[in-house]
């Protein structure tokens, strides 16, 4: 299977970081070898509300090796916190949870104090020895028992041009007047992202105004700001280093407090401080997908053509800070319907802030709107497929703007034809294979395009390679494997001799690497950086008398510069920059977008055909076959791309069947908190995958054509897997995880 | 039962063997006792002897000797006993391609072969190790000459972000010379300890089924 694949796009590049993945040498966060390193542990809070009344760290401070036990009552402070108490303001409303700041206690897990010893064993001991007392107040956790104190986000109502306000289009009156109409409630749960490497930092200050860190996160310009403006430095003075990074699917958009705490350890020391967050630090330390509860309504007439959808979504936040996701937006875009009503409220609890996790409001929302659709097909006896076909959006009715490209239904044909979709009998429970109930599902899926602001510098050197550098990330799409390509293609020099570097503050700068901006964003900016490049290469070997370059003639390919008339002849590029007398010719470019953005409606679209297994008897569902397709522009790499879009469906999976964060309320305390009570997809869980894509180069929305992958890859599967379950057995699950008990 | 492990040996020397039974038993010793406490410990487990217990390398103040092979390289160290296989490696010994995912067994991350076998490092203490051989993911391939198994993960994209990827590359090397990679499932079933949270799992079937059937050394 895989080989048919791979012969798909035969050009495809291996991992340019593969090797040092596959012999141990990448270099995570943790692991950088650090002079003089301090090993620290936090201790976090064991209430959900109230203050410490006292902290008795007399035996830890005496334990051998231990360096430092420090708290709200000692920390050095952290100048840039704003002084105000929580909640504060401004946008986003509230403030970031400001680490060791003072005695309040907002979330059961909340960090209070660090230990930092000379090893970690010795810090891991002397934290069991801390006691702390606490003043409990009464907490809220229970987000179905605060439903009814839900209410428009603060942040929204001060900002009248929010996308988060009340929308309406069409008439408010028409779902009452659909001549079939379905009304349902749709629940997910808090889930986690768990990327395999905890978060981990080792912070070293150079001096007394000069910090580099070696950090977990998603984008090293974004923590180098967030850092110089906590502890007052200049931007240039803080140094984030963080070349691998072992996964994070949003857990490492923000700067979280862990990382303020390990900084100011180290300050406090004056030495270098390691901190990794143990697994169970990992479910509140670096966010989640907030509990949502959805509402949708949906009229349609007989025939199957969309009259009304009303969108209600309510998300978790905590107490002291707004987070607010796309939710309901994707039901204004993705159907021809001229009725759409949505609504966005938030819930305050006594919980950590949640974040953005793959896929963020749309993974969400589209399961509600994916599943509602397939009610909505099952209640007009219309295929599920046909009904979408039939109220496909030709434009985008919510911006009313052409889309900049769109082949959805292209999407549809080949997946379908892939996948089998003619042999689905439509009644439940209609179909069955050894034994087992089968079900066919699917579902749309839809991502609004990301680019932002992106530089990149590239250098030709005199030996023949190049080195093209930006910013930006890979928590392991492949973004340097991506770059490497386009460079290649463009500089007509072989991809081994081309290296690309990412990962560090110092390069030019990038946006971090989150909804899907990477390769839109930072691939243009390669793209533009090496077209200046070559443009100055050809240039220069035009200037060189007596080889009679055209410049209407002249291309490069295999490292040499040559008129297309005349392959044999021409010149090394090396040789190009040996006559000049160069060592090196260098460019640095910015790409950003331009005046399309207000012409035409940018997202990528795809879908999901999926085939389960259930069990009659236990009501255990296994995934058994997906074909997932996507047009997300022009394909960089196939063979990472495709990669990229397996993880997703194996998200998916995990979202849909496993995944569940669940909290003891009379503790607001997780009691899912490592991975035998928080499942996450195994081996078993995900079977072999086809991938598809439209590969065609969306002109209008930068000058590779290509929009990103990674979130797209995850949009809809949950719904695609909730909609073959109800195909198996009859039974429609609102509720995720789709567990055993919901379907005996 | 009552000698401190000598410790000093050479992993590969013969004469080691008896230290290394001795050591072990009494490291297992230790480690039920820092574990269980010793008022549950039965008393005529150590021979009734009160004083014995005392002696026992409790808290932090012992460094204990520990002698072992780390990719052929061998190590004589002095220990806090309470270092696991795994910090070993990766805090003393510089070799950071092991990995900590959880720190619990539950992961599969931090996967070495210990005497050829595959084991959990972050659920095995450092002195556990006494005389015995471990392979970590930096011993894997010969040389510059990468193992079949890393050759079969470039080549598959059995990976993303690449922190599980040790663990993985360790675990699929065991489970083809343990005889457990006869079929696709049987892969997934043998594999399913060692978690990957961007969904390599797939193409590394497809890595493991390549070398198995191509039928290299493995």
């Amino acid at each position: 299977m895989v080989q048919k694949d791979l012969q798909t796009e035969p050009e495809s590049l291996d991992r340019v970081d593969g090797r040092p993945k596959v012999t141990g040498t990448a270099t995570y966060s943790a692991e950088y070898a650090v002079g003089n390193l301090a090993h620290s542990v936090l201790i976090t809070s064991t209430i959900a509300k109230g203050r410490i009344k006292n902290i008795n760290a007399k035996a830890a401070e005496e334990s051998p090796g231990v360096l430092a036990v420090i708290s709200h009552l000692n920390s050095p402070g952290v100048p840039g916190y704003p002084p105000a108490k929580q909640p504060a303001e401004p946008a986003p409303v509230g403030t970031a949870f400001r680490v060791f700041y003072d005695e309040l206690i907002y979330f059961n897990g909340q960090p209070v104090a660090m230990v930092v010893a000379e090893t970690l064993e010795q810090a891991n001991h002397a934290a069991s020895l801390i006691t702390i007392g606490y003043e409990i107040a009464t907490h809220q956790t229970d987000f179905e028992a605060n439903l009814s104190k839900s209410a428009v986000a603060l942040s929204v109502q001060r900002s009248k041009n929010s996308p988060f306000q009340d929308y309406g289009r069409g008439n408010p009156e028409a779902f009452d007047a659909a001549e079939v109409k379905i009304e349902a409630t749709y629940t997910i749960p808090t889930q986690h992202h768990q990327p395999m490497e905890p978060h981990a930092i080792i912070a070293v200050w150079e001096g007394e105004d000069k910090l580099t860190v070696y950090d977990k996160n998603q984008g090293v310009k974004s923590a180098q700001g967030n850092l110089a403006q906590a502890f007052k430095l200049a931007r240039e003075n803080v140094k984030v280093n963080a070349q691998f990074i072992g996964g994070a699917f949003g857990s490492g958009i923000r700067v979280w407090p862990h990382t303020v705490a390990a900084v100011l350890a180290a300050k406090k020391l004056k030495r270098p401080v390691k901190l990794v967050l143990g697994r169970e630090l990992m479910f509140t330390s670096v966010g989640y997908r907030p509990y949502t509860v959805q509402k949708i309504a949906i009229g349609a007439s007989k025939n199957g053509i969309l009259t009304a959808m009303n969108h209600e979504g309510t998300g978790q936040t905590s107490a002291y800070e707004e987070h607010l996701e796309r939710t309901i937006l994707a039901t204004r875009a993705m159907y021809a319907c001229p009725n759409v009503f949505t609504k966005y409220r938030l819930l305050n609890l006594d919980v950590n802030t949640p974040t953005w996790m793959r896929g963020p409001g749309d993974a969400t929302g589209m399961f509600a709107l994916e599943s509602a659709l397939d009610e909505m097909a099952f209640a007009l006896h219309i295929d599920p497929l046909e009904f979408r076909l039939q109220n496909h959006a030709d434009t985008d009715p919510e911006r009313n703007l052409p889309w900049s490209a769109k082949s959805l239904k292209e999407c549809y044909e080949l997946g379908a034809e892939k996948f089998g979709w003619k042999n689905r009998l439509p009644a439940p429970r209609s179909m069955q294979k050894d034994g087992m109930l089968v079900g066919y599902g699917m579902a749309s899926s839809l991502y609004g395009f990301h680019r932002h602001p992106s530089k990149a510098r590239a250098v030709f050197s005199r030996k023949g390679s190049v080195v093209v550098q930006s910013a930006t990330m890979d928590i392991g799409p492949g973004t340097g494997t991506a770059m490497t390509r386009i460079a290649s293609k463009i500089l007509g020099v072989s991809p081994g001799k081309i290296r690309f570097d990412l990962g560090d503050s110092s390069l030019p700068d990038a946006p971090g690497q989150n909804g899907s901006s990477t390769i839109p964003s930072v691939g243009s900016a390669v793209h533009v950086a090496c077209e200046a490049l070559k443009t100055k290469l050809l240039k220069l070997a035009s200037e060189i008398p007596g080889l009679n370059l055209q410049p209407d003639q002249m291309t490069i390919k295999n490292g040499r510069i040559f008129n297309l008339t005349d392959a044999s002849g021409g010149i090394s590029l090396s040789d190009v920059l040996k006559y000049h007398n160069l060592e090196q010719v260098e460019v640095t470019e910015e790409s950003k977008s331009g005046a399309e953005r207000d012409q035409y409606s940018m997202y990528s679209f795809g879908c999901h055909f999926i085939e389960v297994h259930v069990s009659p008897l236990t009501g255990e569902v296994r995934v058994k076959r997906v074909v997932t397709c996507a047009d997300v522009g022009k394909i960089i790499n196939y063979k990472t791309a495709r990669s990229q879009s397996i993880g997703g469906i194996a998200g998916g999976i995990g979202m849909a069947l496993m995944e569940a964060s669940v909290m003891d309320h009379r503790f607001g305390r997780y009691i899912t908190n490592d991975f035998v009570s928080y499942h996450i997809p195994v081996y078993a869980d995900v079977p072999q995958i086809d991938v598809i894509y439209v590969d065609k180069p969306d002109v209008h929305v930068n000058p590779i054509g290509s929009k990103g992958l990674g979130e797209i890859a995850i949009v809809g599967v949950a719904a695609a897997i909730a909609n073959a379950v109800f195909h198996a057995t009859g039974k429609r699950v609102r509720d995720l995880p789709i567990t055993v008990e919901k379907l005996i | 039962m009552q000698e401190k492990p000598q410790g000093a040996g050479d992993p590969d020397d013969e004469s080691l063997k008896s230290d290394q039974r001795l050591a072990d038993r009494r490291l297992f010793l230790q480690q039920s006792i820092a574990i269980a406490g010793l008022s549950f410990a039965p008393g005529n487990f150590f021979g009734g002897s009160e004083a014995f217990a005392e002696e026992l390398p409790l808290g932090d103040a012992e460094k204990v000797k520990l002698a072992l092979s780390v990719n052929g390289k061998k190590h004589r160290l002095s220990i806090d006993p309470r270092v696991t296989l795994l910090n070993l490696l990766r805090e003393q010994l510089g070799l950071t391609g092991t990995k900590k995912g959880c720190d619990f067994g539950q992961c599969g991350a931090c996967t070495v072969h210990v005497d050829g076998q595959r084991v959990l490092s972050c659920l095995s203490f450092a002195v556990m190790q006494h005389g015995r051989k471990i392979t970590t993911i930096e011993g894997l391939a010969d040389g510059n000459q990468l193992h079949p198994m890393q050759e079969a993960f470039i080549k598959h994209d059995g990976f993303q972000c690449g922190y599980c990827t040790p663990g993985q590359l360790m675990s699929a090397v065991a489970c083809v010379r343990e005889g457990q990679a006869g079929s696709e499932d049987e892969i997934r079933e043998y594999m399913s300890g060692n978690l990957c949270r961007c969904g390599a799992y797939p193409n590394i079937v497809n890595a493991i089924m390549e070398v198995k059937n191509n039928g290299q050394k493995v």
